[in-house]
């Protein structure tokens, strides 16, 4: 379980995370942090999934009759984390579209999505 | 119909809000949600009676039986914040008409009450809410409602300040989740009080028993949770966000959100510190005591001093705010009835303090289209009531005796003197006169300096506006003087909270 390929869904997260979490804060550009801030949160997405797996279990769909008397297809991962996930990626692109609509108007305000002209521009006033 | 009070309370404010976007009218979403916010105030009033009568009220969403259902669970603390922050949230909505006439496209007023409205629902659901997964979908709920609220302002600054918010606050969030993920992992459950049991009971892990909570697995949970609600409730070095924030807003988000939105992050720190992990984790084997009290102390000091500092009121207040952050975390960090007492009421006073001191900002704002000291000047006798509530709210603030602030204060100092740390006690003090020095600067400006030429004709403010005003800031003197609401409800909340501990 603790060995490295046991772990890869984790390891991938945690390159995710960071990978976003370095976007955010390293990216000048506004549509680059949105993009950081996703892939940030999909990492979480990956982590939810991740833990509901069960080693061997099938995809949480209630059999039809003729598989009831089956053993074969009794053990299914976790449904609760993608259901509680399917929530979260709704508030992810809730997130998404209201960042988009406040660059949408910061470039209307400003002309530009470069945050250092942003704050120059503040400066000056 | 009375049992069903805990979801209505919720349910109310969030159908009204996208009807407000239906009946799109400016006059009657402003009648229809006034009606909302009082409705529900009266029944988060109803539910505090309650609460207090029979003690912890559960209320099972569609009837599916806890831990597999979501659970509403009202105690004495989730009922003294919902009704602060439904109270302010009636309040406010009350004084918003004028206000946003002049700070809101009025062809955006119905948006402005639509985003209100699903705030208000957005903070009440984190505070009944006795689900983890439920109060990360409420607090983004509220989070996101308020980065449209702060974008509405009339500065295109307002715009960098909201997009600046919504990612620190998506990363705050986002941690929050992490947090509860890796809790859930561990516990296979999301109903707090189940969660809370779990966590004490033990675990296998590589043939070795552990109790839950000392997992790797939970504190790495605990260090997420704790750094996510901490960017939220904008806790020193974590605040970069809320000046700006506060500062573009309109100046009637500015009153809501600095009443409630921190306050409510600090009540989902107190939920996890001592009802999910519980008091002796936090504070007996891991030492969160510790930082948090450096980090509150460091915050009150720095930011009362920035605060001297600025030439824009709004921003002032904004720092202040930091500051008062600092006081309540600083409250918790104590660890003691008489300590935690005082942060949680503290929640309250400082609600209605800097509510009230935001509510006057707006009045100004309205005269004189400014909120630069400069502009102030001779306004204690151009808007003479505006003035005065303003100069109640700042004793307030420096926490002068009869006022709401000096009850918290009291409390603060008590608490560290009774912990025997009286270093801290003095730098209470202290920093109350870091206090004193902001506001004696705005009260000099406007009682000892003559008007300028060209404010000759600036008229008090509408009366619309002072009765919202003078009812939150007369309500901080209230309570400055009468305590059995505030303090007392704070410390039977307190003891609650820490019956937990063993």
């Amino acid at each position: 379980m603790s060995s490295l390929p046991g772990l890869f869904n984790y390891w991938i997260v945690i390159m995710l995370m960071m990978t976003g979490f370095y976007i955010v804060i390293s990216r000048g550009n506004l549509i680059k942090k949105v993009i950081g801030l996703n892939i940030f949160q999909i990492s979480v997405f990956l982590l939810y999934i991740s833990m509901g797996k069960v080693a061997g279990g099938t995809a949480p769909i209630k059999p039809a009759k003729s598989f009831e008397s089956g053993s074969a297809l009794q053990t299914f991962t976790n449904p609760l984390p993608s259901v509680l996930i399917l929530t979260a990626i709704v508030v992810g692109v809730a997130t998404t579209a209201m960042a988009l609509a406040l660059i949408v108007r910061i470039h209307e305000a400003y002309g530009t999505i470069e945050e250092d002209e942003i704050l120059d521009m503040d400066q000056e006033t | 119909m009375e049992q069903h009070v805990p979801v209505l309370v919720i349910i109310t404010p969030l159908i009204a809000a996208p009807l407000c976007v239906l009946i799109r009218h400016r006059r009657l979403v402003f009648a229809f949600s006034l009606l909302v916010c009082w409705a529900t105030f009266v029944m988060t009033a109803l539910l505090l009676a309650r609460v207090l009568e029979t003690g912890v009220i559960r209320y099972e969403l569609g009837g599916w039986l806890p831990p597999w259902g979501i659970e509403y669970r009202v105690d004495a603390l989730s009922a003294f914040v919902m009704l602060f922050v439904a109270g302010i949230g009636a309040v406010v909505a009350t004084y918003a008409p004028h206000s946003i006439t002049r700070e809101i496209p009025s062809k955006r007023h119905y948006l402005f009450f639509t985003q209100y409205l699903l705030c208000l629902a957005g903070l009440l659901g984190i505070t009944i809410t006795g689900d983890l997964f439920n109060l990360f979908v409420f607090l983004e709920i509220s989070s996101l409602s308020s980065y449209a609220l702060i974008s509405l302002g009339k500065s295109r600054r307002s715009l960098t300040a909201a997009f600046q918010y919504l990612v620190m606050g998506t990363i705050g969030a986002t941690f929050v989740l992490i947090g509860i993920g890796l809790m859930y992992m561990m516990t296979g459950t999301l109903n707090m009080a189940d969660m809370a049991e779990r966590l004490t009971g033990t675990v296998a892990i590589n043939g070795q028993l552990l109790v839950v909570n000392e997992t790797r697995t939970a504190l790495v949970a605990f260090a997420f949770l704790s750094v996510g609600i901490s960017i939220k409730m904008a806790l020193f070095p974590l605040h970069l966000w809320l000046p700006n924030a506060y500062t573009f807003a309109p100046s009637v988000v500015t009153a809501f959100l600095a009443a409630t939105a921190t306050k409510v992050s600090v009540y989902i720190l107190l939920r996890f510190v001592f009802t999910v992990f519980g008091s002796d984790l936090s504070f007996t084997k891991l030492p969160l005591d510790l930082p948090l009290m450096v980090l509150s102390l460091f915050g009150i000091l720095i930011a009362s001093a920035t605060a001297i500092f600025q030439s824009n009121i709004k921003r002032m207040l904004a720092f202040s705010s930091v500051a008062q952050i600092g006081y309540i975390v600083l409250g918790i960090s104590f660890v003691s009835v008489t300590g935690l007492t005082g942060g949680i009421v503290h929640l309250f006073n400082h609600a209605l303090i800097k509510g009230g001191l935001f509510l006057a900002m707006g009045c100004l704002a309205l005269r004189l289209g400014s909120v630069e000291l400069e502009a102030l000047r001779g306004m204690g006798q151009r808007m003479p009531l505006t003035m005065f509530a303003w100069l109640l709210g700042g004793l307030g603030l420096i926490g002068v005796p009869l006022t709401a602030g000096f009850v918290s204060k009291w409390y603060f100092i008590s608490a560290a003197l009774e912990n025997g740390w009286w270093p801290v006690a003095v730098l209470v003090l202290v920093s109350s006169l870091l206090a004193l020095v902001y506001v004696w600067r705005v009260v000099e400006v406007a009682y000892f300096q003559p008007p300028l030429e060209r404010q000759s004709e600036i008229r008090e403010a509408p009366i619309a506006m002072l009765i919202p005003t003078y009812a939150l800031i007369g309500a901080s003197i209230l309570f400055g003087i009468w305590t059995p609401l505030s303090a007392g409800v704070a410390s039977h909340a307190a003891e609650i909270l820490f019956e937990g501990m063993p």
